[in-house]
């Protein structure tokens, strides 16, 4: 691997010509994958307060959402949730970004980000709500400041767009933070909420996952250039960034947020990792998908790479890693048993979150609704039958 | 106590999976997540993880069976204590139900419906159809496929269908049925559907392989009695005509004659200078002038300095046959398949009367109306497979002669032109010999001579 054995400049070289989209020139990294921290002179700013303890709870948190993904996946298998979407291998993108964000920074994600999810402190059986298929929403978007997953591939760019010009008009510090992948950058919206960012320089950050595969779709399907030259576009400022080493992730991230607490407008971050298992759990990533290209992301897996950092440091003890395991456990066993008994829905939920004040209209409504249920006669079978549906 | 655990929907309104194998036995101890089966829905293989951490108790399910979801597929004896994992999907179970043993739902829920993420939400079934029905091919009425010769001989019984029918459309059934048909070497457009809408079930394909196997062998040229909506898998065309004269000439040649095929790409762009030029002077008006044409001279004037070209091997006399005249065979792609007319005493001809010769040729085998004449007695051959675009090949003799020459397509190539690269109009020559008459010398000669002809037509000045 040419880009394993970077120069300790942090910047790895171009070697030959690489593919438009594949991991290329201008890639900051500050951890290699065999876990050397290597120096850069310009980031290493962003990272020089992180002591060895913060290390070895990015590690736990890594571990712990690498955790809280197989068991959902499990969850999915044995029929208690409808469908996952894994984040196997885009650990370090989301933990390195997420634990860069302060609480009162805005979160505007896709689905798959449930580790930054997990950093803003969400509850584990809120995060699989939806995925049961229990409820619209998983949760209040005010209470740990992260909007409920968007579905629809890149709109919730233009959800933090807008979020971010209101921060403006608030006159606060505060940051929006978008999620999204690489085939997200080819859709209107995002090109849209670029545009809008741009021009009313909202503090928002554009942090795009190029895991490299929009379903069945190859990044380099969709670009000609690497994604992160898109947004100069647009005038927004980009920077490309290892997506598996946690370190260069956070220094990116860093930035970005002090970027557009300062009043200096949007940046957009892509972070070059692999979506090491399917799109969702419907999916079989084999029909498309070469065996070579997994083994070789394998080898830059984030999380072997940061133990592989902390064991240079002499800080991978047992006794570490015993923790980090009873951790990972407690939260899976945790998640799993507010899966299981989580109460099904009751059919007069529906109204719960129409309006978010009393509305006439919608108490005549929900009157009807529960008159039309009683004349079941047996209101509690009629409720479960449908809310069963 | 014992759990059961049931078929989930492993991938977003999926109906069925199959189960390919079991990872554990009656009587293992299993863990939570310990994986305990591989599972093939339509859309993947996935493995199974246990829900239980217990002992097996009873495996529902054989390997290859395929299993409806929600059906029980392994029972567990879970410790009474273990009441963190009370798997009871879709809510419509009650706990009772297990406790008497019952391996159906008490409750019936409404029949599922596939529906993949997507493709909408199922709609409610009205009185009316929602939609047009598909076109279907109805039983025992595809068109037919006729061999070549058909024209003349139409005595046979068979229904012939107006052009203009309607195509088909594709079959409906679901992944998991197509790959079974397709397992069962079964074609879908052949089985009825009996399922809703027309839709072809799993029961469909395997009754439908079951009554071919009873079929077979199908008899020649007509539809299965009794209207099973079987139609032949293959066509059977009795091998007469021009197949069956063609096939026994390359076997002939291929086995009698050692082959030995050469190679020389030239960069012909004088060659269509001079087509050129020729087309605008009042000898050749309205005269078609091809790359054929030239290269059929040059073969010609090739020929007169290397006669082992034109030759024959007499097996019967023990002699080698070499002709003082030569009848041009040109390979013609034709409706009744390939043949072979010449030209007869082509080296008397001048360029316009060669070029006329060739253009009546084409267009009396074209037309179907070669003779017996026109194809017997040929000394050489030109096959012109540029007409298909292709480059180069490995041509067999027409058998009774000593060479045959490949006509590749003229490409504008990148090419060397006095020390520079210069974009050259470029074919290539494929000279195939009869090794017994031919050495590599000769046949080598006269493939450059050729060459060298069609480089620079001048070079016949110093050939003759």
């Amino acid at each position: 691997m040419s880009t394993d054995q970077t120069g300790h400049d942090g910047a790895n070289t171009p070697q030959g010509a690489g593919n438009p989209g594949e991991t290329g020139p201008e890639f900051l990294q500050l951890v290699t994958p065999a876990g050397e921290r290597i120096s850069h002179p310009e980031f290493d700013f962003w990272v020089r307060d992180v002591t060895d303890d913060q290390l070895c709870s990015l590690f736990e948190d890594m571990t712990v959402i690498r955790r809280i993904d197989v068991e959902a996946t499990a969850l999915q298998r044995q029929g208690e949730l409808a469908l996952w979407p894994p984040l196997l291998g885009q650990e370090a993108a989301q933990i390195g970004s997420g634990r860069s964000l302060r609480a009162d920074d805005f979160v505007f994600s896709s689905y798959r980000e449930n580790g930054v999810a997990y950093c803003r402190g969400v509850d584990l059986t809120d995060l699989l709500r939806v995925w049961r298929g229990n409820a619209s929403g998983g949760w209040d978007p005010y209470s740990i400041n992260m909007a409920t997953p968007q579905i629809i591939i890149g709109a919730q760019t233009l959800h933090a767009t807008g979020y971010a010009m209101g921060i403006q008009n608030d006159g606060a510090d505060a940051v929006a933070v978008t999620y999204f992948g690489d085939g997200a950058t080819s859709e209107g919206d995002v090109n849209e909420a670029m545009v809008f960012a741009a021009s009313f320089q909202a503090p928002v950050v554009f942090f795009c996952t190029n895991n490299h595969w929009a379903i069945s779709e190859p990044v380099r399907l969709q670009s000609h250039i690497q994604l992160a030259d898109r947004a100069s576009g647009f005038g927004i400022p980009s920077l490309r960034v290892d997506g598996n080493d946690v370190l260069a992730v956070m220094a990116a991230t860093r930035l970005a947020l002090d970027r557009a607490r300062r009043g200096g407008g949007p940046t957009f971050i892509e972070a070059v990792s692999y979506r090491m298992g399917p799109h969702t759990t419907a999916d079989d990533p084999t029909r498309y998908r070469d065996a070579n290209e997994l083994e070789d992301w394998a080898a830059k897996d984030p999380i072997s790479r940061l133990a592989g950092l902390l064991e240079r440091k002499g800080l991978l003890t047992a006794e570490l890693q015993q923790q980090v395991k009873d951790k990972a456990d407690t939260v899976a066993s945790q998640m799993r048993r507010g899966c299981t008994t989580m109460p099904e829905p009751q059919a007069m939920d529906i109204f719960k979150h129409v309006y978010s004040t009393p509305n006439s209209w919608l108490e005549r409504q929900q009157d009807h609704y529960a008159r039309y249920l009683a004349s079941f006669g047996d209101p509690a079978g009629a409720v479960s039958e449908e809310g069963a549906r | 106590m014992i759990k059961e655990f049931r078929l989930p929907d492993l991938g977003e309104g999926l109906t069925e999976s199959e189960i390919l194998s079991w990872k554990v036995d009656v009587g293992d101890t299993v863990s939570l997540n310990q994986v305990i089966a591989e599972v093939e829905t339509a859309k993947a293989v996935v493995e199974l993880p246990s829900p239980f951490a217990g002992v097996i108790k009873e495996l529902h399910e054989q390997p290859g069976s395929v299993v409806e979801v929600g059906k029980p597929i392994v029972s567990f004896e879970v410790a009474d204590d273990a009441g963190a994992s009370p798997s009871t999907p879709s809510g419509a179970m009650a706990a009772g139900d297990l406790a008497a043993g019952a391996r159906e739902p008490v409750v019936e829920l409404p029949k599922r419906e596939p529906n993949l993420v997507g493709y909408g939400a199922v709609v409610e079934r009205s009185g009316r159809p929602a939609r047009r029905p598909r076109n279907f091919a109805p039983v025992g009425e595809r068109v037919e496929t006729r061999p070549v010769e058909s024209q003349a001989t139409a005595v046979e019984p068979v229904e012939s269908k107006p052009a203009g029918t309607i195509p088909a459309e594709r079959p409906r059934s679901t992944p998991p049925v197509r790959k079974l048909a397709k397992d069962l070497g079964v074609d879908l457009v052949q089985v009825r559907g009996t399922g809703p809408g027309g839709l072809i079930t799993r029961e469909d394909v395997q009754e439908f392989a079951g009554q071919a196997e009873q079929l077979a062998p199908p008899m020649e040229g007509q539809a299965p009695a009794g209207g099973t909506g079987a139609v032949e898998r293959e066509t059977r065309t009795p091998i007469k005509g021009v197949r069956k004269l063609t096939a026994a000439a390359m076997v002939h040649s291929a086995f009698t004659a050692p082959h030995a095929t050469e190679f020389l790409t030239v960069d012909v762009t004088p060659s269509l200078d001079l087509l050129a030029r020729l087309k605008n002077s009042r000898e050749f008006a309205g005269i078609k002038l091809t790359p054929l044409t030239l290269a059929a001279k040059a073969v010609l004037v090739a020929l007169h300095r290397n006669p082992a070209l034109n030759s024959r091997w007499d097996e019967e006399n023990q002699e080698i046959v070499t002709f003082n005249y030569v009848n041009l065979g040109i390979a013609a792609a034709t409706p009744r398949g390939l043949t072979v007319p010449n030209i007869k005493d082509a080296e008397t001809l001048a360029l316009r009367q060669l070029a006329q010769a060739l253009t009546a040729l084409a267009e009396t085998a074209r037309a179907g109306k070669t003779t017996p004449a026109d194809l017997a007695g040929g000394t050489i051959s030109i096959t012109n497979i540029g007409v298909f675009g292709i480059d180069a090949g490995t041509p067999i003799l027409n058998p009774g002669e000593a060479a045959i020459l490949g006509l590749g397509a003229v490409r504008t190539m990148p090419w060397e032109y006095r020390g520079e690269v210069a974009l050259r109009q470029v074919l290539t020559l494929s000279l195939s010999f009869d090794h017994r008459l031919v050495d590599g010398e000769q046949g080598s000669r006269f493939l450059a001579d050729v060459g060298a002809i069609l480089a620079e037509p001048g070079m016949v000045l110093t050939m003759v």
